[in-house]
């Protein structure tokens, strides 16, 4: 209801949409007709898409299109999910993520998560960046290495006088940037993030969005997001979910449209993408 | 549009600004309040009134007889004599419940683990669960037979061993559950964080999870302590009884309920005094207990500051 008709495709374009050469980066990682079974139920049908290198992609689409689920399988968390199961084929290098001899923990230390509700370890600032390392066996130059994190996250001018005091002590903003610079402390390739800011107030959204861009630099990141402002502004490229009932009438998770964000938001190929955007739908 | 709907209909109901002070609440609103809490007061004293008393009766029967002496000298052999101590009982409950939560808190806490983190709701994990409600409805008595039975008659030896034996079954259960409840508090997205950074099961567990609930565990195995600690039945059946300090745990053996339980039905004054002399030190040894497992667990506490 906050789509109101002044809310036009002009106004989600603000000349923010990153100037980046756009489909000519690698991808790292490719959906080939990839199906999320929560048991019998079919949660996603048939998504085919690329990421793309050091390129920010937004999965957008109104709740139950399958979109937390879908970026749930990139890095195997799903596998967490009692009876969830991958149909189809998701690589990354053109390795099958779901292989048999596939270890899911290090699919995990190479595509990082940063989830939507901050979930920093009740641990000290410092502890929340080292956990990662210290499972890893890092063991030298930790303390520079969490200072690179939090530097990378942009949280270490704010905390650098307080690394000893607990994680859970910061703010709403300042944890989910917390948990941001635990992910990458690792270094990983790919970071996935489960709308990181809908818990979080305009201002800690702003900070948190700059930081993706400065983040696209060094990794790739895939953002699920229901906020379409949010995708116009930060990513290069936008897939649109709905879900629709299909002949059997249950609903299933499905990928309408994938493209360039400008694309997508100024000429979208599908009726359905242009009605969600334009406020027009749900 | 729903704004101004509210609005009219709030203008309408309310032309005068309400009163919000609490003497303008009807009567029976008022008085349901007060009643109500006043109940809850009640509820709490009357709670604290055998708790008080118990302490009060303990520390007045039992000061008389307090000392060093007592605490480390031998049970004189004849009950009506004066003077002796019960320092077999205070090393016969320290050595007994020791090595029952040697055996029952590794046992258990492993087992709450096992049944939290890995087997959810699989049959094995639902059977455990169900066993061990079974377990914990088992009266103490039941446990020494048994004991005395599957142990006791087959080595032909009342041990202190045999004693932490029937404490540990008794302690188990309790551990299970309580040490499964506090890892359920631990919330989900902990766990996913940690699998996210490529953490396995294990470690997500031993680093995240079980120090966020730590406190938790330790207020749960203390609790097992001290009912194990208090324990009569299975002590009195399996232990045998002593009156030289046994600090192995083969031999005949004895703890401070048991000398409670043995002193307190003496006709004999002296016999009669050392029973409230053990009653109050075994409610300072659980106290202390207590005290120092919440120290050392407040180490590894979450700090929410």
């Amino acid at each position: 209801m906050t789509m109101s008709t002044d809310f036009t495709l002009s106004t989600l374009l603000p000349g923010a949409v990153p100037a980046m050469p756009v489909a000519s980066a690698q991808p790292v990682m490719q959906l080939e007709n990839v199906s999320v079974f929560y048991g019998d139920y079919e949660a996603v049908r048939g998504t085919t898409m690329a990421i793309r290198e050091h390129q920010i992609t937004a999965l957008i689409g109104p709740s139950g299109c399958g979109k937390s689920t879908v970026l749930r399988s990139l890095n195997r968390m799903n596998d967490l999910v009692p009876g969830a199961r991958v149909a189809g084929k998701i690589t990354f290098h053109g390795q099958d993520l779901y292989a048999a001899d596939v270890d899911p923990i290090q699919v995990r230390r190479r595509i990082g998560m940063v989830f939507q509700k901050p979930n920093p370890f009740p641990k000290s600032i410092y502890e929340n960046v080292a956990y990662g390392l210290k499972i890893n066996g890092i063991k030298d130059d930790m303390d520079d290495r969490v200072e690179q994190a939090l530097r990378g996250a942009a949280l270490w001018d704010e905390v650098k006088g307080k690394l000893k005091s607990s994680g859970l002590a910061l703010s709403g903003g300042q944890q989910q940037r917390l948990c941001i610079a635990r992910a990458i402390a690792v270094k990983p390739e790919v970071i996935l993030m489960d709308e990181p800011c809908s818990a979080l107030d305009p201002i800690a959204t702003g900070k948190i969005e700059d930081l993706m861009h400065d983040l696209a630099g060094t990794y790739t990141i895939v953002i699920v997001t229901h906020n379409m402002q949010q995708a116009a502004r930060v990513s290069h490229h936008t897939a649109f979910f709905t879900a629709e009932l299909d002949e059997a009438g249950v609903r299933h998770g499905r990928l309408v449209e994938f493209n360039d964000t400008g694309r997508i938001f100024t000429n979208p190929a599908d009726k359905r993408t242009e009605d969600y955007i334009t406020g027009r739908f749900g | 549009m729903t704004t101004t709907t509210t609005a009219a209909r709030v203008a309408g109901a309310a032309p005068v600004p309400a009163d919000l002070r609490r003497s303008a609440l009807p009567l029976r609103r008022r008085f349901t309040d007060g009643f109500a809490k006043g109940l809850m007061g009640l509820a709490l004293l009357v709670a604290l009134v055998p708790l008080g008393l118990v302490i009060y009766k303990v520390l007045q029967a039992g000061a008389g007889v307090m000392s060093w002496e007592f605490l480390v000298e031998d049970i004189p052999n004849s009950a009506r004599r004066a003077g002796g101590g019960m320092g077999p009982a205070v090393a016969g409950t320290l050595v007994i419940t020791g090595a029952a939560a040697a055996m029952s808190i590794p046992l258990g806490v492993l087992g709450a683990i096992y049944l939290n983190e890995y087997g959810k709701q699989n049959a094995l994990a639902r059977l455990i669960r169900t066993m061990s409600d079974v377990m914990t409805g088992v009266p103490s008595v039941v446990m020494g037979l048994f004991v005395y039975v599957a142990w006791v008659l087959i080595v032909k030896e009342q041990s202190g061993f045999a004693a932490a034996l029937a404490l540990g079954c008794l302690m188990l259960p309790i551990i299970i559950r309580s040490t499964e409840e506090m890892l359920r508090l631990v919330p989900d997205e902990l766990r996913q964080a940690s699998a996210a950074l490529g953490a396995r099961r294990w470690k997500t567990t031993v680093s995240v999870v079980l120090p966020a609930a730590i406190s938790g565990i330790v207020s749960g195995v203390m609790l097992a302590i001290a009912r194990a600690a208090g324990e009569t039945a299975p002590v009195v059946l399996v232990a045998g009884t002593t009156f030289a300090t046994n600090w192995s745990l083969s031999g005949d053996n004895t703890t401070l309920a048991a000398q409670i339980f043995k002193n307190a039905g003496e006709p004999f004054l002296p016999a009669q005094d050392r029973a409230w002399g053990a009653a109050l030190t075994l409610m300072v040894i659980v106290l202390l207990f207590t005290v120092a497992a919440r120290m050392i667990s407040s180490r590894f506490a979450i700090k929410e500051r």
